[in-house]
């Protein structure tokens, strides 16, 4: 029965071609807006650590006091060096790490190369486990290269390619600032968006890369500066990057794991217990007032995804309604004009299911024309985001099995429900009415 | 004409005037608010910043393996490798002035803090926040400023300072923006003000016309004007130096920079992005403003297009539906505009009726977008704009079909189908 409906939705298709392509058009053009738009709404929205984003978190602690409160009564989004190192020490997650954004220069073995600047972070050794960072070759230092302030260093595949020609090169010797740092672990194709263990430095997406995680303590040792955001509330007493370690400006992402409620129940208690003890010594003089968000409500709050994107694909779906609305009209002239077409039809015995079944099919070829025109006009919009949206963001945007699928299913379904209508109005049609007329 | 027979006849296929209607508010909505987003970033890009473009150029380097800062001495080892590319730099020939600056408008590299009238104020509140432009007395002629009061900075005003260091200039040159927020009279010239809650003075002793803030971001828009300018080289292991090239060199001296400076040490990071024009600078700015502008003209482009069609498709279902009737009504006298006038005047009523809901929408949408994604209020003349808009479209797109159905003879009125 469906392929002879299928005949006569062709048949009809073919009789008012202009309608026809109109329609199809039409779906193409909304699905293939809505898609580009959503493909890069997905890349920015998606859970860069899906498998335990419920498991990291991120805790804030109000250094400042009421005076320098967002608008929603939260504290500094960042740390200052006390604070953290003072979390650090007591060590009360299951892993935790400081860090802090650096960009040193790397001067290559070869002499005739000029030095290239790298960007990366200044970590703990916990940072890798809790993470998850991949690794091609070795692994992240251990907690003793922590505290013996070790000079290795973990680089990037892409930073191997260059330097060592892609080859394993664990334990091979890096020059980073003129200092000499041997190589235990390069990671594996790691660049995670956003980057979610330090949202304030990189305003979430980036198209800088992790080429180098080094010591956190063998950073500050040396001196090498944070390349990121510094904030203050006052003016550092001291001067020089020492002088920023000593002051309350704060310029540090920290994040903890906690493994379950109870582990993030005492991990609140211990912050709040934290900043008593503070309020006690006289350094706070104000109540608690910390944060501890996990990763998703991290982002959220950090208002990672762009306004810009949420319009676009606002509107998008918005020309997507309007196409259907059109869709939805053009059909039911479409149907209405085969009156009596239906009307011969029932008087010949069809039951209204019947008619449904014949319309619905017209509406989901009129969907399906519509979606792989979509389709190719999704390839062409997801190839030209690059020239519509910031480098970091466009980046993102892909076009894959499951989008591709998206777009097919959007069109057919949503094709389908504007023939709904259509196609109701169709089943109605009175038999005698229209025998008579004729 | 009267209206009655038109509406009654309407009557008899709701469906399909309601499906337009509805097209037609929803397209009005959208389109306004678009129309509105894009008005607003073509005026976001074309704000001058106050520098003279042109011939404008930024190096930005690293010196590799240079001191910290934080040693006895560094800061004045640093001085010297910066007046070094200094020098380097002025004996270009095609280069008509060079300064070293922390930052430039539109760069998104800002130092930021707040300007008092009294000393030891707190360093949130003082009374204006500005942010923080460092040069030497290059700075004005280089970038290309207009100096509308006072002076501008000469070499005995320069002095050099660590990066992280604090320290605190005896002269300022502030915008005219800042200076009127600080002294609305118009007096601030010669007046001392307390940078960031400091207790030492810093005389005001220039304004300058218009200077932008190096952030695009929305949280510098409480004060994208208010800048200060300290006479200070800035000692880092980094620095930027902002070149004025003689007119049409620009390329050539951006192509020459890199080896003039390794010319002076091999010892530095110059990358691909080291060396750029301003337009560069620019363009990058305003790359996400230009693309969501480009993003909803496209949209508004299909969506008035797609409504066209629909227009088009469901009035010609019509003027076939009723090619019966048009030819009794031409048998009876009717002359051919009146059924011209006829569907012209069906596709008023319908977009006008679209058009009211679709006011209602716009208004709805805006409010969505301000209360959600900080947008601003749509302009009434947004609005009424579209309005016309949208009834023009419907005029336009009714009028292929209208003529058809003037053009059917008296004689179908006499054939049975």
């Amino acid at each position: 029965m469906f392929a002879y409906y299928f005949e006569l939705a062709l048949r009809s298709l073919k009789r008012s071609r202009g309608l026809t392509l109109l329609m199809v058009l039409a779906i193409g053009f909304g699905v293939a807006a809505s898609m580009t738009t959503y493909s890069v709404f997905r890349a920015v929205s998606g859970d860069p650590i899906p498998w335990k984003s419920s498991k990291l978190f991120v805790p804030q602690i109000d250094m400042w006091g009421p005076k320098a409160r967002d608008p929603n009564g939260d504290p500094p989004d960042a740390m200052d060096y006390a604070d953290a190192m003072a979390l650090m020490r007591a060590h009360r997650a299951r892993y935790q790490s400081a860090m802090y954004q650096i960009s040193p220069s790397v001067v290559p073995a070869d002499a005739s190369k000029h030095p290239i600047n790298v960007s990366g972070h200044a970590v703990f050794s916990e940072f890798f486990p809790m993470v998850d960072v991949p690794f091609k070759y070795g692994a992240g230092w251990t907690a003793d290269d922590d505290t013996q302030r070790s000079a290795v260093v973990v680089i990037s595949s892409k930073l191997n390619d260059k330097l060592f020609g892609g080859q394993n090169s664990v334990g091979r010797t890096l020059d980073i600032e003129g200092k000499d740092y041997r190589v235990v672990g390069v990671t594996d194709h790691w660049n995670p968006q956003p980057r979610f263990f330090d949202v304030v430095n990189t305003g979430g997406f980036t198209d800088g890369a992790e080429d180098v995680l080094l010591p956190f303590n063998r950073a500050i040792d040396v001196g090498m500066p944070n390349n990121g955001n510094t904030n203050c509330n006052e003016v550092p007493k001291e001067s020089g990057f020492v002088g920023l370690q000593h002051s309350s400006c704060v310029w540090m992402a920290y994040m903890v794991q906690l493994d379950d409620a109870a582990a993030v129940q005492a991990y609140r208690e211990y912050l709040d217990g934290y900043a008593r003890d503070q309020q006690k010594a006289g350094r706070f003089g104000w109540a608690p007032n910390n944060r501890l968000r996990d990763v998703p409500a991290w982002l959220d709050a950090e208002h990672v995804v762009p306004s810009d994107t949420k319009v676009s694909l606002l509107v998008a779906l918005g020309l997507l309604v309007v196409c259907l609305v059109n869709t939805a009209g053009l059909l039911l002239a479409k149907f209405l004009r085969r009156s009596s077409e239906i009307g011969v039809r029932r008087a010949l015995g069809a039951q209204r299911s019947a008619i449904y079944a014949q319309f619905l099919t017209e509406a989901g070829i009129v969907g399906l024309a519509g979606g792989v025109l979509g389709l190719l006009l999704t390839g062409v919009g997801v190839a030209s985001v690059g020239w519509v949206m910031p480098k970091d963001i466009a980046s993102l945007a892909r076009l894959d099995v499951s989008l591709l699928a998206i777009t097919l299913l959007v069109a057919v379904v949503a094709t389908m429900l504007a023939g709904l209508y259509p196609t109701f109005r169709a089943s109605r049609v009175q038999p005698a009415w229209q025998l008579k007329s004729n | 004409m009267k209206l009655h027979p038109m509406i009654a006849a309407l009557r008899r296929h709701k469906a399909g005037v309601v499906l337009i209607a509805l097209q037609i508010a929803l397209t009005l909505a959208i389109v306004c608010n678009a129309v509105f987003i894009i008005g607003q970033r073509i005026e976001r890009v074309n704000r001058p910043t106050g520098l003279v473009e042109d011939n404008l150029m930024l190096v930005s380097q690293g010196w590799v393996g240079a001191p910290s800062g934080d040693q006895p001495g560094d800061v004045e080892k640093l001085d010297s490798l910066l007046q070094a590319d200094l020098a380097a730099l002025r004996a270009m020939p095609d280069v008509e002035s060079v300064v070293p600056i922390n930052s430039l408008p539109l760069l998104n590299s800002s130092w930021t803090g707040s300007v008092a009238l009294k000393p030891g104020s707190d360093l949130r509140a003082g009374n204006a926040r500005s942010v923080y432009y460092f040069g030497d007395e290059h700075l004005l002629k280089t970038l290309g400023l207009k100096l509308v009061a006072g002076r501008g900075f000469t070499a005995a005003d320069v002095q050099n300072r660590g990066f992280r260091d604090s320290g605190t200039p005896a002269v300022i040159i502030v915008t005219k923006a800042l200076a009127d927020k600080l002294y609305p009279k118009g007096d601030a010239l010669g007046k001392a003000i307390y940078l960031d809650g400091g207790s030492s003075p810093s005389t005001i002793i220039g304004e300058v016309e218009r200077l932008q803030a190096p952030a695009t971001g929305s949280w510098v828009n409480g004060f994208l004007w208010n800048a200060t300018i300290e006479p200070f080289r800035l000692n880092a292991n980094f620095s930027r130096y902002a070149i004025r090239t003689r007119p049409g060199r620009l390329q050539a001296v951006m192509h020459a920079v890199p080896n003039v400076l390794y010319g002076v040490s091999r010892m530095r990071v110059l990358d691909d992005d080291s060396v750029k024009s301003f337009a560069q600078i620019r363009q990058e700015a305003y790359r996400s403003d230009v693309g969501m502008a480009v993003l909803m003209g496209v949209v508004c482009l299909i969506l008035l297009g797609v409504t066209a069609a629909g227009i088009v498709g469901l009035t010609s279902f019509w003027v076939g539906q009723r090619h019966r009737q048009i030819g009794v009504r031409r048998a009876l006298g009717a002359r051919k505009i009146d059924i011209l006038h006829y569907f012209q005047m069906e596709n008023l009523l319908i977009s006008g009726a679209g058009a009211v809901i679709g006011l209602g929408l716009a208004i709805g949408l805006n409010m969505l977008l301000m209360k959600r994604f900080e947008m601003d209020r749509l302009p009434v003349l947004y609005v009424l704009a579209g309005i016309v808009a949208v009834m023009a479209l419907g005029q336009g797109a009714v009028f292929a079909p209208a003529r058809r159905a003037s053009n059917v003879p008296p004689v179908v009125a006499t054939r049975s189908v």
